[in-house]
C-alpha cells in the first residue's frame, strides 16, 4: 500500500487524477477500521491532513462552506448557531477522541447508511463542492447518494467542501443505538423547519440502502401546516397531523434485518423519532420549547 | 530455605496494626497511575531484537473436515521464516485442555467451530505474516452442525468429539454432552403438593464476551538450553505450563514462564491463546516470535460464558414459603470442553440461590456443540442460575401478592441453613440483612433529567443520541440477590504457594514476597504488600514479578486469590516471622525475660511484647541474615459431588451481593438507562477498601452489560459469529454505567484467613436479575431472555 501525501489541494488533486483508484484519507476514523477488518486493501492511501484549507468554514450570508475536514468537535462547538442539526448529530458520532478527528468529508465519502451526518444534511438541505483537476462542482445532496456505499464522485474528484443551508428555524436530531453514547445508529432521523419557505425537511439514516429524505412526509406535512395556516398561528399541530407524518415517515424507511437490529423494529423507531422531533421543532418554532436541542 | 507444607493454620490476627500501609487500609496500587496515563507496559507492548512476528490462520467455517492444506505460496514469500500445521508438531501430545485435553494445538482434519486455529506463519513483518497467512490454502468439505440441545442429542447426531475417553464419558447420556450433575434432595413432588401457588419459567441467557481491554499477547524467547522463556498474559502460569511443556515435547523447567502486562481477564485468559503457538514458532525458527491478538481475533482466541436454557418451577404455601423447586439448565459448551464441567458444578450446585429449600429436583447439562467454545467467565454458572431464580422470586411474588423482598428475606439462607448438596453453610449468610440495606436506601429522585435548560439527555435513555426528552419515559425499580462459591470446588486441590524473605538492605528490613499470582487487575500485589507489612512489620516490601520459578498460586479466578495466595503470603510470613523470633532469641535473649515468656510481635521495624515493650530492633537481630521460606497453602479440603445425587460439601465458602436497580426505560423506544445499582455485600474483611469498591462496581457494571447490551451472536444456520467487534459487541461506557452505591459488611468468616470473603463475583451476580426486574417493573413485559434488546420492549 502507498501512502500519498500531497502538501497542497491541487496536488491532492493531481494525485488523485494520476490515481484513481487511491482512497482519500483524513481523520481516518472510517478508513482505518475497514483496513483493520480487511474489509479493503486499497492500493494507495491518499492522506489529506497536509491540506489546511479542508479544515476551514466560511459563514456566508445563505450558507456555511464547510471544509470536507473540519472536525465534528468543532461544528459542535463552533457551529451550533448556523448548523444546529449537523451540530447535534455531531455530538453522537463516536466518542470525544474520535470526533476530533472525523469530519463530513469522511461520512460523504463512505457513503454509509449508517453515517450520522446524512440525516441532518439531507434535513438542512446542502450541495457537496466535488473538484478535480478537470474544475469543480456542486452536486445537491439530493443526488449525492447512488447506492449502498456510493456517491456521485467521478472517479478523479475529491471532496472539498459542503455548502449547507444557514438554519433558518428550528432543527433537531435524533439517533437510536443500543448503548447511550458511542454507538453506531440502528437507525436515525434528522428535521429542519424552513420557516422562510414554509417547509419542512427530513432525513432517515441507516433504515434503507441509502440515506433517504422521508419526502411522502415532508409533501403530507407540509400540505398540512400550510392549509391549517400553521406557520402563521403558531398553533399546536393536531395530534392527527403528527401521527400521520410519523407513519409516513415510518413508511418511507426501507431498512434491513441485521445483527444491530430488526427491520420492523427499525420502521417503528423511525416513527417515533419523526414524531417526537416534530413535536421538539415546533415547539422550539412557536417560541414554547425551552431549548431547541437537548442539554448535553 | 525449605518448602512447609501446612493446612489450615488458625487465621486469628496475631499482629498489631501499628505498622503503617497493613490490611484495612486503602494503599494505593502500583499500577494505577500509570494504566490511566496509559504508560504501562501491557504484553502486547513487548519487543526483543530480532524477533518475528507469529500470525494464526483461523476456520472460516464451524464444522468441516479438511481435505488438504497448501501452505507452499506462504512459504514462499519474503520474509517468512515457518509456516506450521498439525504435522510440524514435535511431541507425540498434540492436544491441551484445562480438565479434558480435547483441544488440538493446530487443527487436525477437521474443525469444529468457526476461528479455530488451523496453521501458523511467523515472519519478519506483522503484515507479511497477516499476508502470508492469506495465502495458505485450506479446502473444507462441510459437515452437519451442531447448534443446540435438540441437534445435539437426536439419534444420528454427529458426534463433535468421537472415541471420548474422559471421565465423565461413562456418566453423561449422550457424547455430545460434556457432563451432567444432578441434584436430588428431599422429594419436590411430593413436596409440590403442599404448594398453593406455583411459578414456571423458561429463561435463555446470552453469550457474554469477557471483553478484556489488553487483547491476548506474548512473546517466547528460545533458549541455549533447548527450551523456551514465555512471557505472557494469563490467568494461572502454571496451568499453562502443564499444557504447554507436553506439546512442545520439552519437561517443565525448560518452559520457564513470567507474567507479563495483563490487560483484564475475567476468566478469559484461563484457557490456552497464543502461548503454545508462540513457542512452537520460537523453536521451530530459533528466534523470539511475538504474538499479538487484535480485537476481531480476539473474539476467537478466548471462550465466552456458556450461553444457558434454563427451566424452572417453584412452588409456595400462601404465606410466602417455598415448599420445591426444579430446573434444568442447559449450558451450551461449544466445540470444545475448557472449563464446562466445572461450570456445570456450579450452576447444579448453586441453582437454588440463597434460599432454603428443602426439596429439589435439580439437572444441569453441558452441551458438545459447533458454536464457539465457552468456558470461564466472571460467575461461573452461577450468573446464568441467579438470572432465572431471581426471575421466579418476582413471578412468584406477584403471583401470591408479596413484596418482592419480603418473599426472599422470608427464604432467605443463613448460617447453618443446609444446601441441596447436604453441605452446611457454616460462616455468616446475611442474605435478609443485604436485602435490607437496599431496599432501605433512599431511592433517586424522579425526573432527574429536567432541569431550567431543558432536558440533560444525558439521564435519560438514549443519551447523547438525544431520542427522548422524557416522553415514554417509565421508571422501574427491581431487586435481586445471588450466591457465588468462592475457590475451587468439588474435591479440587486447591493450594497456593508464596515465598517470602526478609532481609536488611540499607539499614532497613525488607520484606521480599514472590508468588506467581497473575496480577490480572484485581489488585492483588497492592494486598500481598499489605499483609506482609503487616505480618513483618516492616515498611518497605518488594513484590518479586510473577513467574514459574515458584510454586503454583492456582488460578486468578473464582474469587479466590486474596483468600487463596493471600492466605499463602500470610503463611510464609508467619513462618519467617518466627524464624526471624528464633533468630532473636538467640542472639538477645539472655538480655530480657519477656523473650522467651511474652506473645512477641513485629512492628514498626521492630522485636515488641504484646504489651508493647520495644525489645530488639530488626535490623540488629537480622544484621546480615536474611530469612527466607517458600511454603504451600491450603483452604480446608472439599468433596466431589455424587453423581446421582449430586451430594457433597463441594465448596469451601460463599459470597453474597444483593442489589437494587432504578432505571428509566423509553418504553416507546425500548431503550433503557439505568440509573442507579445500589449494592450490598459481605466482605468478611475488607483488606483494602478502595479495592474492595472497585470490584464491586466493576462486577456490577459486568452484570449491567449483560442485562442490556452485551451478547455474542452466532448464526444458527451457520454457527458462524456474526459480531466480532466493539462496533456491534457493545460493553457499557460511563454514559451507560450509573450511580453504585456500595454498603459493605464486615462479618468474619473464621475459616478463612483474616476473616475475608473473596469479592469480585457475587456482584456480578445479582446486577443482570436485579435490572431485568426493573425493566420488568417498568414495562410489564414478562422478559425472558437477556440481554433486553430494545424489539423486546417493543414487540418489534
Amino acid at each position: 500500500m502507498d501512502f500519498l501525501r500531497p502538501a497542497s489541494w491541487e496536488e491532492a488533486l493531481a494525485a488523485k487524477a494520476e490515481h484513481p483508484t487511491a482512497v482519500p484519507i483524513a481523520g481516518g476514523t472510517d478508513v482505518m477500521v475497514e483496513i483493520n477488518f480487511d474489509h479493503r486493501r486499497p492500493e494507495y492511501l491518499l492522506d489529506l491532513n497536509r491540506v489546511v484549507e479542508l479544515r476551514e468554514w466560511e459563514v456566508g450570508e445563505e450558507t456555511v462552506r464547510l471544509g470536507a475536514s473540519v472536525p465534528y468537535t468543532q461544528i459542535m462547538e463552533e457551529l451550533r448557531t448556523e448548523l444546529p442539526g449537523l451540530a447535534l448529530a455531531s455530538h453522537t458520532v463516536a466518542s470525544p477522541q474520535i470526533r476530533n478527528r472525523g469530519g463530513v468529508g469522511g461520512n460523504l465519502g463512505t457513503a454509509s447508511p449508517a453515517g450520522d451526518a446524512h440525516p441532518a444534511l439531507l434535513a438542512a438541505g446542502c450541495e457537496v463542492e466535488v473538484e478535480s483537476v478537470r474544475g469543480s462542482r456542486l452536486i445537491p445532496i439530493d443526488d449525492f447518494y447512488t447506492g449502498v456505499k456510493r456517491n456521485a464522485l467521478a472517479e478523479d474528484e475529491l471532496i472539498r467542501a459542503v455548502h449547507i443551508k444557514k438554519a433558518d428555524g428550528p432543527q433537531q436530531y435524533s439517533k437510536v443505538g443500543t448503548r447511550n453514547a458511542m454507538v453506531i445508529a440502528v437507525c436515525a432521523f434528522g428535521i429542519a423547519l424552513h420557516p422562510e419557505t414554509r417547509t419542512v425537511r427530513t432525513g432517515i439514516g441507516s433504515a434503507a440502502p441509502t440515506p433517504i429524505r422521508a419526502k411522502v412526509a415532508e409533501e403530507f406535512l407540509n400540505a398540512a401546516l400550510d392549509e391549517g395556516g400553521f406557520w402563521e398561528s403558531k398553533k399546536i399541530i393536531t395530534p392527527s397531523i403528527a401521527k400521520q407524518f410519523a407513519e409516513l415517515a415510518s413508511g418511507a424507511a426501507n431498512p434491513i434485518d441485521d445483527v444491530r437490529g430488526t427491520a420492523s423494529y427499525r420502521r417503528h423507531a423511525v416513527g417515533i423519532m419523526a414524531r417526537r422531533t416534530l413535536g421538539w421543532t415546533w415547539e422550539s418554532y412557536r417560541g414554547k420549547g425551552r431549548s431547541i436541542e437537548g442539554v448535553a | 530455605m525449605g518448602s512447609t507444607r501446612t493446612t489450615g493454620v488458625p487465621t486469628k490476627l496475631t499482629q498489631g496494626s501499628k505498622t503503617k500501609g497493613g490490611i484495612g487500609e486503602s494503599t494505593l496500587r502500583p499500577d494505577g497511575t500509570l494504566k490511566v496515563t496509559g504508560e504501562f507496559a501491557y504484553s502486547s507492548d513487548m519487543w526483543h531484537e530480532d524477533m518475528l512476528w507469529g500470525q494464526t490462520l483461523r476456520s472460516t467455517v464451524a464444522h468441516a473436515e479438511i481435505v488438504s492444506i497448501d501452505v507452499s505460496k506462504a512459504l514462499a514469500m519474503d520474509g517468512v521464516y515457518a509456516v506450521m500445521t498439525y504435522d510440524d508438531l514435535p511431541a507425540e501430545m498434540k492436544n491441551y485442555g484445562l480438565e479434558i485435553q480435547d483441544t488440538p494445538v493446530l487443527a487436525h482434519g477437521k474443525v469444529r467451530h468457526h476461528g479455530e486455529p488451523v496453521a501458523l506463519v511467523a515472519a519478519d513483518h506483522p503484515e507479511t505474516a497477516r499476508r502470508a497467512a492469506a495465502k495458505i490454502v485450506v479446502e473444507y468439505k462441510e459437515l452437519p452442525l451442531i447448534t443446540d440441545e435438540a441437534s445435539a442429542t437426536a439419534p444420528d447426531a454427529v458426534l463433535v468429539h468421537e472415541g471420548r475417553t474422559d471421565s465423565h464419558m461413562s456418566h453423561v447420556p449422550h457424547p455430545n454432552i460434556v457432563h451432567r450433575q444432578p441434584i436430588i434432595r428431599g422429594n419436590a413432588a411430593e413436596a409440590a403438593k403442599k404448594a398453593d401457588v406455583i411459578v414456571k419459567g423458561e429463561y435463555t441467557f446470552g453469550m457474554q464476551d469477557q471483553a478484556f481491554l489488553g487483547p491476548e499477547s506474548g512473546l517466547a524467547v528460545p533458549a541455549e538450553d533447548g527450551g523456551v522463556d514465555l512471557y505472557v498474559a494469563t490467568q494461572w502460569l502454571h496451568s499453562d505450563l502443564e499444557q504447554i511443556a507436553p506439546v512442545l515435547g520439552l519437561p517443565e523447567e525448560k518452559v520457564r514462564m513470567t507474567l507479563s502486562g495483563v490487560g483484564g481477564a475475567f476468566g478469559g485468559r484461563e484457557d490456552i491463546s497464543m502461548q503454545i503457538h508462540a513457542c512452537l514458532l520460537a523453536l521451530r525458527t530459533g528466534k523470539p516470535v511475538k504474538i499479538v491478538y487484535n480485537r476481531f481475533e480476539s473474539f476467537f482466541g478466548h471462550v465466552h460464558r456458556h450461553p444457558a436454557k434454563l427451566t424452572y418451577e417453584h412452588g409456595a404455601t400462601k404465606d410466602g414459603k417455598l415448599t420445591h423447586m426444579k430446573c434444568r439448565i442447559v449450558l451450551d459448551g461449544g466445540a470444545y470442553a475448557s472449563a464446562s464441567p466445572a461450570v456445570v458444578g456450579n450452576a447444579s450446585s448453586l441453582s437454588v440461590g440463597p434460599y432454603v429449600i428443602d426439596d429439589v429436583e435439580i439437572e444441569a447439562i453441558a452441551l458438545y456443540t459447533n458454536n464457539p467454545p465457552c468456558g470461564a467467565m466472571r460467575g461461573f454458572g452461577a450468573v446464568q442460575a441467579c438470572f432465572a431464580y431471581e426471575a421466579q422470586m418476582d413471578k412468584l411474588a406477584a403471583k401470591l401478592g408479596m413484596d418482592p423482598v419480603e418473599l426472599r428475606q422470608l427464604n432467605a439462607m443463613e448460617q447453618g441453613t443446609l444446601l441441596p448438596t447436604g453441605q452446611v453453610v457454616d460462616s455468616p449468610a446475611p442474605v435478609a440483612e443485604i436485602l435490607r440495606r437496599v431496599k432501605s436506601r433512599p431511592l433517586p429522585p424522579e425526573r432527574q433529567w429536567e432541569s431550567s435548560e431543558g432536558a440533560d439527555v444525558r439521564q435519560l435513555p438514549g443519551g447523547l443520541s438525544n431520542t427522548t426528552h422524557g416522553e415514554g419515559v417509565v421508571r422501574g425499580v427491581g431487586y435481586a440477590v445471588g450466591i457465588k462459591n468462592v475457590g475451587f470446588s468439588e474435591g479440587f486441590d486447591d493450594y497456593s504457594t508464596a515465598k517470602v524473605r526478609m532481609e536488611v538492605i540499607n539499614g532497613e528490613p525488607v520484606a521480599t514476597v514472590h508468588t506467581a499470582m497473575a496480577e490480572v487487575g484485581q489488585g492483588g500485589v497492592t494486598v500481598h504488600a499489605q499483609i506482609a507489612r503487616t505480618e513483618l512489620g516492616v515498611n518497605q516490601v518488594t513484590i518479586h514479578p510473577a513467574d514459574t520459578q515458584v510454586g503454583s498460586a492456582g488460578s486468578s479466578s473464582a474469587s479466590r486469590q486474596t483468600y487463596v495466595t493471600g492466605g499463602a503470603v500470610k503463611n510464609s510470613c508467619e513462618l519467617v516471622r518466627e524464624k526471624v523470633l528464633e533468630i532473636g532469641r538467640r542472639k538477645f535473649g539472655s538480655y530480657h525475660p519477656a523473650w522467651a515468656t511474652a506473645e512477641l510481635l513485629l512492628e514498626g521495624g521492630k522485636v515488641v511484647t504484646d504489651g508493647g515493650e520495644v525489645l530488639a530492633d530488626l535490623v540488629d537481630v537480622l544484621e546480615d541474615e536474611s530469612v527466607e521460606i517458600e511454603a504451600e497453602w491450603r483452604h480446608r479440603p472439599t468433596e466431589p459431588f455424587d453423581l446421582k445425587t449430586g451430594q457433597g460439601n463441594g465448596h469451601v465458602q460463599y459470597s453474597f451481593a444483593a442489589h437494587r436497580a432504578v432505571v428509566e426505560v423509553d418504553t416507546e423506544l425500548g431503550l433503557v438507562k439505568v440509573i442507579e445499582l445500589a449494592v450490598a455485600q459481605d466482605v468478611g474483611k475488607a483488606l483494602n477498601p478502595l479495592s474492595v469498591l472497585g470490584q464491586i462496581q466493576g462486577g456490577t457494571t459486568q452484570g449491567l452489560g449483560v442485562a442490556v447490551m452485551e451478547e455474542i451472536i452466532v448464526d444458527p444456520k451457520t454457527a458462524k459469529v456474526k459480531n466480532p467487534s466493539f462496533t456491534d459487541y457493545l460493553i457499557p461506557t460511563i454514559l451507560d454505567t450509573p450511580t453504585i452505591p456500595v454498603d459493605v459488611l464486615e462479618l468474619a468468616d473464621e475459616h478463612a484467613p483474616y476473616g475475608l470473603r473473596g469479592i469480585g463475583e457475587a456482584p456480578t451476580l445479582s446486577s443482570t436479575p436485579a435490572v431485568l426486574a426493573a425493566i420488568r417493573n417498568a414495562t410489564g413485559l414478562e422478559l425472558n431472555k437477556t440481554p433486553v434488546r430494545p424489539e423486546h420492549l417493543t414487540g418489534t
